[in-house]
């Protein structure tokens, strides 16, 4: 349980006071080296960075400076990274997978004049990029394999500054200490660089008071006591890893595992059992995905009992988990199922002593979450961003739903923007990007609310719910909110829809272009006994468009479920006549929806969806694969979807 | 690597031959091989490459010439003789227990470093355990050394086939020799495991010191990283020196791309 006393440290040297005060015997770090875990209580965690801290300052680290650490996760790293702390210095650890180019930018814009790297790969970065920064003074190895013949006077061991560290603590034992003390809560912590798929990265400036108040919050949330484990696996230059391995560790004081290699953080994770577990959804798909695999390989005995208990734990496990009411027999047969099925697997999985696991980053499948758990892993939804150092909304336990991502996190306001965008405004708000002050005016506005770029709804429970990227988001002329790509992926889960395009914005009811699939249609039509001479014919075939008109009702009752998406139901759609096609400009090449073009071209379609045509003429422009041009004529019928009342009857009904 | 440092010749040939029956697979081979150094032994097809090595871990006897190793010269030998003398080796095709872990593979390379006698070590009790949990730490060196963590206690069968080497050099290493052979360390190799192979090949030679005896095949692995390649042709030795050297030498260019007589 957070000690609220323990607000009187501001900063996290003064914290690692603290943690070595109350607890220096518990284990703070643990290590797997030549097949065996190691451990470094607090004591040993705290002993290790006051050397390297000694030793940095020997090497001429002053308060403010920049200490670039690039690696996997490893115990020293986290040690140099709380030395730099204890200096005032500040952190900016950098992905461990980021090419020479992507260094240099870091430490360009930073200004690191130190480095940390895990090893010879590392170095070798650090090295390559020496002619564009001569400004850097010394890089600090933590595996010295390899690097013997490297030039002392700047690639320098992790060992040997500890020793001078060692040297200068006794020359002048109060340094250090007073060092610390000079530090505030105010002062940064630590620069993280988003990884930047628009334009360059932007470094996101976090202040000591922003990640401990945070950590605070969060550990009280999930009640973390100094006797969880969680396992640092991944990048350390994310903020997920900043928060869970480094500040609500030394917040709750738990032990953080680190791995012996990215090859054996499964194995890793099976030995030590963590109860307290982060990973983006990618990571429990690639899990699910492994089982499934094993399970088909498996014997049948083994496969039968398998999927039967799954079944059981589809039907009542999520329902345990969140205490609801579970017939007796369903409790009796997954408690049968826990001692065949679910705790073997779990077991093997890493995961029999998970408490509390977190997904973030993404939006996570419904059919994954729930497959964990309904095996009774308390899996739960975070929505967080660098700029909140992680937490904006988070799911309480017993207030878990696949496509919600949970209500307010405690002292986060909460507020949804005119077009939709989701803003707030909480004491993690980062201080600024660095060194890039049209960036900080255009993310946070000056009473300190964030704006996330994510459009999104508090639903009646209030809970948040994200549907889309804020500025593909529209309106539509009732008000509500219309998200295209939202509706569009909705569509493209059905087989027969190959690509959709969806209108709406500033429209009075919403309609679609549709691209059937053409595998799929002409495989059905085969079963179905509907012959047909090419694209064109398949695409205008009148089953065709039931098969389609189908699959649009189902997402209709999808959207009409949802009181902020009901007046985005589909009521007229176009089965186009010709495939959407990169060539014709249509469609980017990673196959995203060219918006704008498709208006350009299709202009008289869409003006058709909106008038009481039935049918509609049109010429359009091909592009052949040898790069020809032709075009192509169509004469294309606008489908009304039945239960929904014609819209152009409506709309002469209304004029 | 000119300027690289080499103790004395740690092994010497002199007039060294072997035959088979009428095959003379090694006619009086001559040569010195110096502490610390990367020597590469290459040559055609049936040059006697293999033989060579076989010749230096005491598989074959030399019908005729004298072997001088450490300043002794060397009589009739048997392999194990050469392992407890600190010659290990890795074969052609890789020679692991497939049925075994990689962990436990490498382990039997420590067979000739146990002192407790089977009884004691089937116990596991007293010094048969102090000495295993000893002898458990060097292996996880070599295990760290050549990262195969992740495969610890994979059962080498199920291994790919670069991996497989890995842990037969790991198994030779265990021995700690002092002269290391390696029979065609990069044959099945794709490049990337080729030049992961080449830079353990050079780590073991720089941080333990080893001296270093391989067949290879591959060219540019050998102009890459030996300081010295010896050459045979049917039999004999017709070049010898550094990769430079042996590269320009008009003997090699016919013994690999033929001559008319």
């Amino acid at each position: 349980m957070t000690d609220r006393n323990q607000s009187v440290a501001d900063t996290f040297p003064k914290l690692l006071r603290e943690r070595v005060r109350t607890g220096g015997d518990r284990p703070a770090m643990r290590e797997k080296r030549y097949g065996i875990w190691q451990t470094w209580t607090w004591k040993d965690y705290e002993g290790v960075i006051r050397r390297f801290a000694h030793g940095l300052s020997d090497l001429g680290f002053k308060r403010g400076d920049k200490l670039t650490i690039i690696g996997d996760n490893r115990p020293r790293l986290y040690a140099a990274m709380a030395s730099a702390q204890c200096l005032g210095g500040i952190p900016v650890p950098a992905y461990q997978d980021s090419v020479a180019g992507e260094i240099q930018y870091l430490v360009e814009h930073s200004e690191a004049h130190f480095i940390v790297a895990e090893d010879q790969e590392q170095v070798d970065k650090a090295l390559e990029i020496r002619e564009q920064c001569p400004f850097v003074q010394a890089i600090i190895y933590d595996n010295p394999r390899g690097l013997r013949d490297y030039d002392p006077e700047l690639v320098l061991s992790f060992e040997a500054l500890e020793e001078r560290g060692r040297q200068l603590a006794e020359r002048d034992p109060g340094f250090l200490d007073q060092a610390i003390d000079e530090g505030s809560g105010a002062d940064t912590a630590v620069i993280l660089y988003t990884s930047g798929t628009t334009g360059t990265p932007k470094g996101v400036v976090l202040s000591h008071e922003n990640l401990l108040v945070t950590s605070r919050n969060a550990a009280e949330f999930d009640r973390i006591t100094p006797d969880t484990n969680s396992l640092a696996y991944l990048p350390m230059a994310w903020v997920g890893d900043n928060i869970f391995s480094f500040s609500e560790a030394f917040v709750a004081g738990f032990c953080v595992n680190c791995p012996e290699s990215g090859a054996t953080v499964m194995q890793d994770m099976r030995e030590i059992g963590p109860d307290f577990y982060f990973g983006p959804p990618r990571i429990f798909e690639n899990l699910l995905t492994m089982v499934m695999i094993r399970m088909e390989d498996a014997g049948w005995i083994k496969r039968k009992l398998f999927h039967y208990f799954m079944g059981v734990a589809r039907r009542a496990g999520g329902r345990i988990l969140d205490h609801q009411s579970v017939s007796l027999w369903d409790r009796l047969l997954y408690g049968v199922g826990e001692l065949l099925i679910f705790g073997p697997l779990k077991n093997t999985l890493g995961m029999s002593r998970i408490r509390v696991a977190y997904t973030a980053g993404e939006a996570i499948g419904p059919e994954l979450f729930d497959f964990y758990r309904s095996l009774g892993i308390n899996l739960k939804q975070l929505y967080g961003q660098t700029e909140a150092a992680v937490f904006v909304t988070m799911q309480l336990d017993g207030e878990v739903r696949s496509e919600t991502v949970g209500t307010a996190f405690t002292d986060v306001e909460l507020k949804i923007a005119e077009n939709s965008e989701v803003l707030y405004r909480s004491p993690g708000v980062f201080q600024e990007y660095y060194k890039n002050p049209e960036a900080t005016a255009e993310t946070k506005t000056p009473d300190g609310w964030v704006k996330t770029g994510d459009a999104g709804y508090v639903d009646e429970e209030g809970h948040l719910r994200i549907i889309d990227r804020a500025k593909d988001v529209g309106k539509m002329n009732d008000g509500s909110m219309f998200a295209p790509k939202y509706i569009e992926n909705k569509l493209k889960f059905y087989q027969y829809i190959k690509e959709a395009v969806t209108f709406g914005d500033q429209k009075d009811y919403a309609s679609a272009f549709i691209n059937i699939d053409l595998d799929a249609v002409s495989n059905w039509a085969e079963r179905n006994n509907i012959t047909y001479g090419g694209y064109q014919e398949i695409a205008s075939h009148d089953k065709v468009r039931g098969l389609i008109e189908d699959c649009i009702a189902k997402v209709n009752e999808d959207l009409a479920a949802d009181s902020h998406l009901r007046s985005s139901q589909i009521q007229r759609f176009i089965i186009l006549h010709k495939e959407l096609d990169a060539d014709d400009g249509e469609l980017t090449r990673t196959r995203k929806v060219r918006r704008r073009i498709i208006a350009e071209k299709y202009g008289t379609l869409i003006d058709a969806l909106y008038s009481d045509q039935q049918h509609v003429e049109v010429e359009s422009q091909v592009t052949f694969e040898d790069g020809s041009t032709g075009s192509l004529h169509a004469d294309l019928k606008i489908y009304d979807l039945p239960g929904l009342k014609p819209m152009h009857e409506s709309l002469a009904a209304a004029s | 690597m000119s300027e690289r440092q080499f103790g004395d010749a740690v092994l010497s040939f002199d007039n060294v031959s072997i035959s088979f029956g009428a095959v003379a697979a090694l006619t009086g081979i001559s040569f010195d091989i110096y502490e610390h150094e990367i020597v590469a032994i290459i040559g055609p097809n049936g040059a006697g490459k293999t033989t060579a090595l076989n010749v230096i871990n005491g598989v074959y006897q030399p019908t005729d010439g004298t072997i001088t190793y450490k300043g002794e010269a060397r009589t009739r030998m048997r392999p194990y003789q050469a392992a407890a003398q600190g010659i290990a080796r890795t074969f052609q095709n890789v020679a692991l227990f497939k049925g075994m872990n990689t962990l436990d593979n490498i382990m039997t390379g420590r067979n000739l470093k146990m002192k407790s006698n089977l009884f004691l070590q089937g116990l596991y009790w007293g010094p048969a355990q102090r000495e295993e949990i000893e002898h458990r730490k060097a292996v996880e060196k070599i295990i760290d050394f050549l990262e195969i963590e992740s495969v610890r206690k994979t059962v080498v069968g199920r291994l790919p086939f670069g991996l497989q080497k890995r842990v037969e050099l790991g198994r030779a290493l265990a021995a700690e020799p002092e002269i290391l052979l390696l029979d065609e360390p990069m044959a099945g190799m794709n490049l990337e495991e080729k030049e992961d192979m080449c830079r353990f090949v050079l780590d073991v030679n720089d941080e333990l010191g080893t001296t270093i005896v391989l067949i290879e095949h591959d060219m540019s692995v050998v102009m890459d990283i030996s300081d010295r390649v010896i050459v045979l042709d049917y039999g004999r030795k017709i070049s010898e020196g550094t990769p430079e050297v042996v590269r320009a030498d008009q003997n090699v260019i016919d013994a690999y791309l033929g001559v008319t007589h």
